[in-house]
């Protein structure tokens, strides 16, 4: 029996998981892929936003701004990647310019610092590379961007290193209460947990089904995204949004952490939860929109594609509410979902506190877990000192993002443990490159396949069915 | 100090050791990123290298040995598992190893000879789902000859260069099914003799003018939408067929790959992706040659072995008596021809000039002008994008020579 069981293994369920783990409690977070960051956590802007764009008096603007002001300790803790870039929300006519002020005006109510509207010539200056064709624009220096994924990963890592564990392919597909909490089945498999916190991302609708609550449906709305070389990271150095409509907040031209291009995202809803393929006319109007935003956008310099589905709840707001005794729902988690996360955990914890969970704090909590990415931060001799203490830290197997076999192996033996080929490329890089894994994927099936103790034809790209190599050669041969 | 360093182990690297060190050149190192050397020869395991070079025909591996023995022979350093990080313009090497760390090697030349990778699924923006089971053709070929694993065993192929062509054969050897491979041009990118032996031996088919235009399936993949494009490549509608597989192998493109080339300050040539160079293939860079597949694709192996020796020899003479460039004359195309390698010429000297055509022409007239003189007048057939051609130029075909344009006819 957990004190306190968490279904969804995205970023808003990982920030509770680190929270609830300062506490003497038992944490269990639930998720139902085979890795965590498996939602839309792994496929979003990637922005902590400054907090201008939700309406003042909601939870959204609420958590925004106190989550974006959170992430730069936690980021640090967490060693992570984080660059307060700064954004510049354009506009090309009057009409937009009278959105802005009400953005401005928005942003000074929900207690943003710093925001200034600027003339299209004013914009150019601060980003030469923006188009001769914006006429205005709002500039929030306390934008930021991070890696959502890393972040995820991190945050739990941090969790189950306090205590909390985890649970990987665990779909939970019914739930019934009992005298002292829930049971929580995921076909044969129980979890049984006094408190139960509904992170579920997507299907947030269908977990607070189970316990009888129908008041709110989640609908998926489709991103698309462009990911461009780290040889075009430099074309702008803020994140440029345009003027947001109804849909959303349009297509973006932002550089990612790493050093990327990111255009996107699309904004369509769609019926089916499970689907993120990518589409022509998607792809196309990507491509029409950021050339629109941005001069000199080196198409021909794409890495790759993807896409993330949004969480849209029909509330209009965050949908964190109690449907019954110590189950706190969180959901409708879209933007600004991933820069309220810290927030949110936070506003959960107390919920639950009022509900009877007794929280008093760890007296050995460490919230700090130490950075993936230090080995290639490290000087020369640092890197050298480690590589005769472990070789395999001098030998490269991610030619384009330089990623050392020492490194995947520490990703590999790393909680949250990668159990996957995606797993290891979130933990690590190793196959985000311009060859996207052409030439190191060979490699990193031996090293996986060789630490879970398994058949390289057992490896998968993102578990399930997902086999990357069917067999071995000559096996049913005609 | 090392007099002279080779980046890369391949056929390119290891051919450019040897003609260095008969040429006199003792302090060399070779640099391989790979356990053994060979490069892309190792996985090469079909026939039909060293017609040429050896008046044999050789699978990929032996080709490789029989120069990696001339290399051991001569004693000659090499370093694998090794990559190699940086260049600067000023020659210095920053590379990393398991047993010596990450180290810097200051060279008085360096021959570059990375090679080039294969484009990806990512770059190509083909909608529809990431599943497992979409390699690049090279990296299947990986797991099929070397590892000893299949990628797959219902397979739809994207792109009829050689690397698809070798793949669809390759596959359907050790068990697989493959049900069409899908050129997106008209004509195929691979050499001929591979459109027979590995696809109408098989009763493969080639559908030219397709494309994949979705890939299905939400774990591994379950089939591939593909279409027929017109003459500006677009899918047409309505031409959509549904085959349902487990696997598709993109041949869709190499590209040299010149990061490190990038980083020594060399200038490219965006046609070619590779370094510009003359035609002793040194670059824009003094002391640095380029040579094989990071300079410009080649179709035949023999090639790239009697470029690397150019590169080598001519890294000889420069680390002896040096280089001299007596002359400056640019090379142009005129667009049917979509470049030249050497694009520059620096002494007036014989010279084989390579070049690609971009599309297939019959009955040719290529001819290289100075000014309004025709100095080289070539017939041919055929020519098409998938097999490189040359033509010598000599001393007195360059004597006074500033611009010389490369233009095809076709001759009706």
């Amino acid at each position: 029996m957990y004190d306190v069981a968490i279904i969804g293994g995205g970023v808003v369920g990982g920030m509770i998981a680190r929270e609830l783990a300062k506490y003497q409690l038992s944490v269990c977070l639930l998720e139902k892929e085979n890795d965590v960051a498996m939602g839309t956590s792994k496929a979003n802007s990637a922005i902590i936003h400054a907090g201008f764009d939700a309406k003042p008096g909601t939870l959204k603007a609420k958590l925004n701004v106190q989550g974006s002001n959170m992430m730069r300790q936690i980021v640090d803790e967490l060693g992570v990647k984080y660059k307060q870039n700064g954004s510049l929300v354009i506009g090309f006519c009057e009409e937009d310019r009278n959105q802005l002020e009400i953005l401005f005006e928005r942003g000074r109510q929900n207690g943003v610092w710093g925001l200034e509207i600027l003339d299209g010539n004013a914009a150019r200056k601060r980003e030469p590379n923006l188009s001769e064709t914006v006429t205005c624009a709002l500039y929030a220096p306390t934008g930021a961007i991070v890696c959502p994924y890393e972040l995820t990963v991190a945050a739990i890592g941090n969790a189950m290193d306090n205590g909390a564990e985890l649970r990987r392919n665990f779909c939970v597909d019914s739930i019934t209460k009992t005298p002292e909490g829930y049971c929580l089945y995921a076909g044969a498999d129980v979890v049984e947990s006094r408190f139960v916190v509904n992170a579920a991302g997507l299907y947030a609708d269908k977990i607070a089904a189970l316990v009888g609550d129908d008041s709110f449906n989640i609908k998926p709305r489709r991103g698309e995204y462009i990911l461009l070389d780290k040889a075009c990271g430099n074309l702008v150095s803020h994140t440029i949004f345009r003027t947001p409509s109804k849909m959303g907040k349009g297509i973006l031209v932002s550089p990612t952490v790493d050093g990327n291009l990111l255009l996107g995202p699309t904004s369509v809803d769609i019926a089916d939860k499970a689907d993120t393929g990518t589409t022509a006319e998607g792809l196309t109007h990507i491509i029409k929109e950021a050339g629109e935003n941005v001069n000199g956008i080196p198409f021909g310099k794409v890495i790759t594609s993807f896409c993330g589905l949004r969480a849209v709840g029909d509330a209009g707001d965050f949908i964190i509410n109690s449907p019954c005794s110590r189950f706190v729902n969180v959901g409708g988690i879209e933007s600004p979902g991933l820069s309220a996360s810290p927030a949110i955990a936070k506003m959960v914890a107390e919920m639950l506190q009022e509900q009877g969970l007794t929280l008093i704090e760890k007296e050995n909590y460490n919230p700090k877990r130490k950075a993936m990415h230090s080995f290639r931060e490290a000087s020369l001799d640092e890197k050298n000192r480690i590589i005769r203490q472990n070789p395999a830290y001098g030998k490269i197997i991610c030619r384009c993002e330089g990623v050392t076999e020492g490194e995947i192996l520490n990703a590999i033996r790393t909680n949250p443990k990668p159990a996957d080929l995606d797993g290891v490329k979130r933990r690590t890089r190793a196959q985000m490159g311009r060859c996207q894994g052409g030439f190191c994927m060979p490699y990193i099936v031996n090293l996986l396949a060789k630490e879970m103790g398994v058949m390289p034809t057992e490896v998968t790209k993102s578990g399930g069915a997902s086999v990357i190599l069917t067999g071995m050669t000559k096996e049913g041969s005609i | 100090m090392t007099d002279l360093v080779i980046i890369g182990g391949g056929p390119a690297g290891l051919a450019a050791a040897i003609a260095a060190y008969d040429n006199g050149v003792r302090d060399i190192v070779i640099l391989e990123r790979e356990e053994s050397l060979g490069g892309i020869l190792k996985q090469c395991i079909h026939n039909g290298f060293g017609l040429h070079t050896f008046g044999e025909e050789l699978t990929g591996p032996e080709y490789a040995w029989r120069y990696e023995q001339e290399v051991k022979k001569r004693h000659i350093t090499c370093k694998c598992s090794t990559m190699v990080l940086d260049v600067t313009p000023d020659k210095v090497i920053t590379a990393t190893n398991e047993t010596e760390g990450v180290f810097t090697l200051r060279a008085k030349a360096i021959v570059l000879a990375m090679g080039c990778r294969e484009r990806s699924r990512g770059a190509l923006n083909i909608p529809g789902v990431r599943p497992a089971g979409v390699f690049s053709a090279g990296t299947a070929q990986k797991f099929v000859n070397i590892e000893g694993y299949m990628p797959g065993r219902n397979v739809v192929i994207l792109g009829s260069g050689d690397i698809g062509l070798i793949m669809a054969r390759r596959m359907t050897l050790e068990g697989a099914k493959v049900h069409a491979v899908c050129e997106l041009m008209p004509y195929s990118g691979g050499l001929a003799r591979n459109i027979e032996q590995c696809l109408n031996d098989f009763d493969i088919p080639l559908k030219l003018s397709y494309t994949v235009t979705q890939i299905h399936g939400k774990e591994r993949v379950e089939g591939v939408t593909i279409a027929a494009v017109d003459s500006s490549r677009k899918p047409i509608p309505g031409t959509q067929e549904y085959i349902p597989c487990d696997t598709l192998l993109l041949s869709v493109g190499l590209i040299p790959e010149n990061e490190l080339t990038q980083k020594a300050g060399v200038g490219l040539d965006p046609v070619t992706g590779g370094a510009v160079v003359d035609q002793d293939r040194q670059t824009s860079c003094d002391g640095i040659f380029a040579c094989g597949n990071v300079l410009h694709v080649h179709d035949l192996v023999d090639f790239v072995s009697e470029e690397a020796e150019i590169a080598g020899r001519a890294a000889a003479k420069y680390l002896g008596e040096g280089l001299s460039k007596t002359t400056s004359i640019t090379l142009k195309t005129d667009g049917k021809i979509r470049y030249t390698v050497p694009e520059v010429i620096t002494a007036q000297k014989e010279v084989r000039v390579y070049f690609r055509v971009s599309n297939i022409y019959r009955n040719v007239t290529i001819t290289v002008r100075d000014g309004d003189r025709i100095i080289l007048e070539k017939q041919k057939k055929k020519v098409a994008p998938g097999e490189m051609e040359y033509v010598v130029l000599t001393p007195d075909m360059l004597a006074g020579g500033r611009e010389l344009l490369f233009s095809l006819e076709e001759r009706l």
